[in-house]
Order: C-alpha cells, then sequence, then structure tokens
C-alpha cells in the first residue's frame, strides 16, 4: 500500500470540505473494498478521509412507510435490526448473506453502493424496491444510481448519506452465490409493491438492473409460473469462470421464479 | 506518523503509526501479539480476525489509526493464566486443530458466533458463520465440534 494522509472528520461537511481540498482524495467507509484494492495498488489515494467518525450517517429510521439507513450503517447492523426485518425482512435476510461476518461487521450500505461491484447484494434492493439514494448534494431514484461496472452517478468527491427505502407489500432475493465469496453469480430482488410488481438482477451483467421484463410477466399474476415463458437474453449476460453466459441466464430465471414463490 | 491510543486485552496502549500501517501489522509488529496470523492479506481467510468493540473483524483489512479509541481482544486475551479460555480448551478437547495456524481466527469467529447464535448453535448456523475461516488442515469437522462444545461450555 502506498503512503497516504488520514483524515477523520466528524461531520458531512468537514468530509465535504476534506476531499474538495485534497489532490486525490479517497472515502473510506468499511475499508472492505477499498483497503483490499489499495493493497494491491489499484487505488493510491493521496488522502483517506475514513467516515467511520461521523455520527449522522449511521443508524436506521422508520418513518410510516420509509425505513431510512444511513450511508455507514454496517450489514451486521442492517441484519440484526429488528426495524428492517419487520418492515423489510428481504432486506434484514439480503444484509445477512453477504460474505462472511466479519466483513458484514465493517462493510457498509454506502460502500457497497457506492462501489457498485457487478456482482454485489444492495444495488438489486436498492432498484428494486424503487429505493431513492441521499448524498450531500440531492436525491438519486436508486434505479438510475448505477449506471455500469463499478460506475454509478455519484459526481467527483459526492457523498452518500443515507438511503431510503419504501416498505413493499412483499418481497424477496434470491441468490445463486459464490461459495468462496459468498457475491452473486445471479441475483434477483423481486418485491410485490402498490405501484405494481417490481424485480431487479445483479451478478448477471455489467451492473445490477431493473428487470422490466420479469415485471410485466408478473403484471398477469404475481406467481412463479407467471415467469414459465421468461428467458433471459444470453448475449447480455457475464461469462466467467465461475458461469457461463447461458447458465447465468438460466439462474436469473430460476432465482426469479423461486424469490417470487416466496413472497407467497 | 499518527498516535493512536486503544484498548488491547484489557490494556490501554499507544502507538505511533503511519496511516497505512495494518491493524494486524501494529498488533504482531509493534505489541508482539503474534497469535494473530496473516495467511492470506486478502481478506479472506479469517486467521487473523480479532475482536473490536466485541464484533469479530478481520485485522488484516482495517487501518491501525481506525482502532483509535477502540477495545481490541486478541487470542492472547483470551486464557485466565494458565487456564485456557473454554473455548480454546474444546479446540483442545476435539482436535479442533492440526497445525493451528487458522485457529487462532477461529477461535475468535467462534466468539462472535455465541454473542450472536447463544450456547446452542447448530452444525449449519456453525458451518454457516465459518464462511469467512479457512482451514487447510482438518476438514472442518472437529473445529465444528469444538465450537459447539465451546459454546456449551461458556454457557455452564
Ligand atoms: C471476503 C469478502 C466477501 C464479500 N462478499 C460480498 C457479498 O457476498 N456481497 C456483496 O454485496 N458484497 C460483498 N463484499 C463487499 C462488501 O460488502 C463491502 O463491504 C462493500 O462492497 C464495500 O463497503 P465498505 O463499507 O467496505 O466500503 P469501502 O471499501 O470503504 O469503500 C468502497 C468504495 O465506496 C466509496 N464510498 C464508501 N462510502 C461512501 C459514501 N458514503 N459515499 C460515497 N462513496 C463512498 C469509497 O470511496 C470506495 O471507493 C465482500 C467483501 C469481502 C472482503
Ligand atoms: S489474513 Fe486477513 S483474512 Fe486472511
Ligand atoms: S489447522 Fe492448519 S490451517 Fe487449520
Amino acid at each position: 500500500m502506498y503512503e497516504f494522509s488520514y483524515h477523520r472528520p466528524a461531520s458531512v461537511a468537514e468530509a465535504a470540505e476534506l476531499i474538495a481540498n485534497a489532490a486525490d482524495g479517497k472515502l473510506v467507509a468499511g475499508g472492505q473494498t477499498l483497503l483490499p484494492t489499495m493493497k494491491h495498488r489499484l487505488a493510491s489515494p493521496s488522502d483517506v478521509i475514513d467516515l467511520g467518525g461521523i455520527a449522522e450517517l449511521s443508524g436506521i429510521v422508520v418513518n410510516g412507510n420509509i425505513v431510512t439507513i444511513g450511508a455507514m450503517t454496517t450489514h451486521a447492523e442492517v441484519a440484526a435490526s429488528s426495524e428492517v426485518r419487520e418492515a423489510i425482512p428481504a432486506l434484514a435476510a439480503l444484509a445477512g448473506n453477504i460474505g462472511d461476518p466479519a466483513v458484514r461487521n465493517r462493510g457498509t450500505l454506502g460502500g457497497s453502493i457506492a462501489n457498485n461491484d457487478p456482482a454485489a447484494d444492495y444495488p438489486a434492493a436498492v432498484i428494486a424496491l424503487g429505493a431513492t439514494v441521499r448524498t450531500n448534494r440531492r436525491e438519486i431514484a436508486g434505479e438510475d444510481f448505477f449506471t455500469g461496472m463499478f460506475e454509478t452517478a455519484l459526481e467527483e468527491d459526492e457523498i452518500v448519506v443515507a438511503v431510503d427505502f419504501p416498505r413493499p407489500e412483499a418481497a424477496s432475493y434470491m441468490k445463486f452465490e459464490n461459495p468462496a465469496s459468498r457475491y452473486a453469480i445471479v441475483g434477483v430482488f423481486v418485491a410485490r409493491t402498490a405501484a405494481g410488481p417490481r424485480a431487479a438482477v445483479t451478478g448477471a451483467t455489467a451492473c445490477a438492473h431493473r428487470a422490466f421484463r420479469i415485471e410485466e410477466s408478473l403484471q398477469a399474476g404475481f406467481g412463479a409460473s407467471a415467469l414459465d415463458g421468461f428467458e433471459a437474453p444470453v448475449d447480455k449476460m457475464n461469462s466467467d469462470i465461475h458461469a457461463s453466459a447461458e447458465y447465468r441466464a438460466h439462474l436469473v430465471k430460476v432465482m426469479a421464479q423461486r424469490a417470487v414463490a416466496a413472497c407467497a | 506518523m499518527s498516535t493512536i491510543n486503544l484498548a488491547v486485552n484489557g490494556q490501554s496502549v499507544s502507538g505511533e503509526v503511519e496511516p497505512r500501517t495494518l491493524l494486524v501489522e501494529f498488533l504482531r509488529e509493534q505489541l508482539r501479539l503474534t497469535g494473530t496470523h496473516v495467511g492470506c492479506d486478502t481478506s479472506q481467510c479469517g486467521a487473523c480476525v480479532v475482536m473490536i468493540d466485541g464484533k469479530s473483524v478481520k485485522s488484516c483489512t482495517m487501518l491501525a489509526v481506525m482502532a483509535d479509541g477502540a477495545e481490541v481482544t486478541t487470542i492472547e486475551g483470551l486464557a485466565n493464566g494458565a487456564e485456557l479460555h473454554p473455548m480454546q480448551q474444546a479446540f483442545m478437547d476435539n482436535h479442533g486443530l492440526q497445525c493451528g495456524f487458522c485457529t487462532p481466527g477461529m477461535v475468535m469467529s467462534a466468539l462472535d458466533i455465541v454473542n450472536r447464535h447463544g450456547n446452542e448453535p447448530d452444525d449449519a448456523i456453525v458451518r454457516r458463520e465459518l464462511s469467512g475461516n479457512i482451514c487447510r488442515c482438518t476438514g472442518y469437522q472437529n473445529i465444528v465440534k469444538a465450537i459447539r462444545a465451546g459454546a456449551q461450555a461458556m454457557g455452564e
């Protein structure tokens, strides 16, 4: 790891100022992705700004039908939260199946979505639940947030503050996981909402995306058999040592059907 | 250099570290607490797991400066003099180790399992919870046995 200066601000405003003034600053949340990247020397920031000391970024608040989760809330905290388990059990379960316990004790919601790994779990929930990402500058609709492999709608030095998740009528997330890392080879999040069915797929393509064709199929009736005729497009699928494009396309359908069945 | 003040195994310590010093490097090289191992240095194997404020963390994937003000427990902090912690004793009694390289991380992760799942975790829970700890020797069978026995002993 190359040398850098370390800062631990106590507020979002202070963090914004530090990153704006740094030559090549990087925010660090749980460090579960950034620190391995820096060890590999794939990132070599001049300044590392640790969000860990900012109390306002952490915590879970339920207000009516909205569950607001602070960017620095860890996966373990979301998984164990009685509020999240009651309002959106699928979201608590998703958080509880990220990586392993030690990763969940450090890794955060904000870090996961800002990083936008093509196989990350949270992006599927943010999109399918129609969540809103709140930053220190604006609000971004969940489905507009993830723009490409490791790419997001975040501007330079923009800080994710929290995510607002609307409570669905029912929701479920099913992933076919990489047995070593638990990252999603394919993950499908489906939700039954007052405005109709919603679905998102992660792991399968360059980054998590809304699955309009799954939603259309579910319009007729929210049941696994509604997807019997559905086929995911093979030519858009990732292909790697873990799974071929054909296999991933098949998994999208199977995970979607299992997720829908689990909503019943 | 940055100065950090933290509690390690119940003792306050302070140290001078570079920002890029990993917590595991600080523990092993400055405090000479070499019970915490580095197996992979890539966040995969769990040999470096320690407790920070009561929660398991991979100390190869945390900066020492991030632990400023924290309470850290390493494998050295478990035994009571010559008397092993019940979880350590259970690993010994159940042949939960062969070379022993993964053992410190296994024991720390085991304590995290007991904290969250209580004294009667079943095989499936223990196996699932150990997904971040790799052992190249044992085949895990006796590690799972040891953790279940240790969890039980901790409740007695
Ligand atoms: C062994 C292992 C297994 C894993 N398995 C899974 C898995 O199964 N599923 C899964 O989804 N993930 C998995 N992960 C990734 C894990 O969830 C990470 O915690 C997550 O990707 C990054 O979160 P972090 O808080 O550690 O962020 P960091 O590593 O600190 O930061 C990641 C990036 O996000 C930026 N960032 C962080 N916070 C903010 C913010 N508030 N605003 C703007 N930018 C920000 C940083 O600048 C950096 O570029 C795994 C990681 C490891 C090491
Ligand atoms: S040395 Fe830290 S996880 Fe392997
Ligand atoms: S006992 Fe040798 S690695 Fe586990």
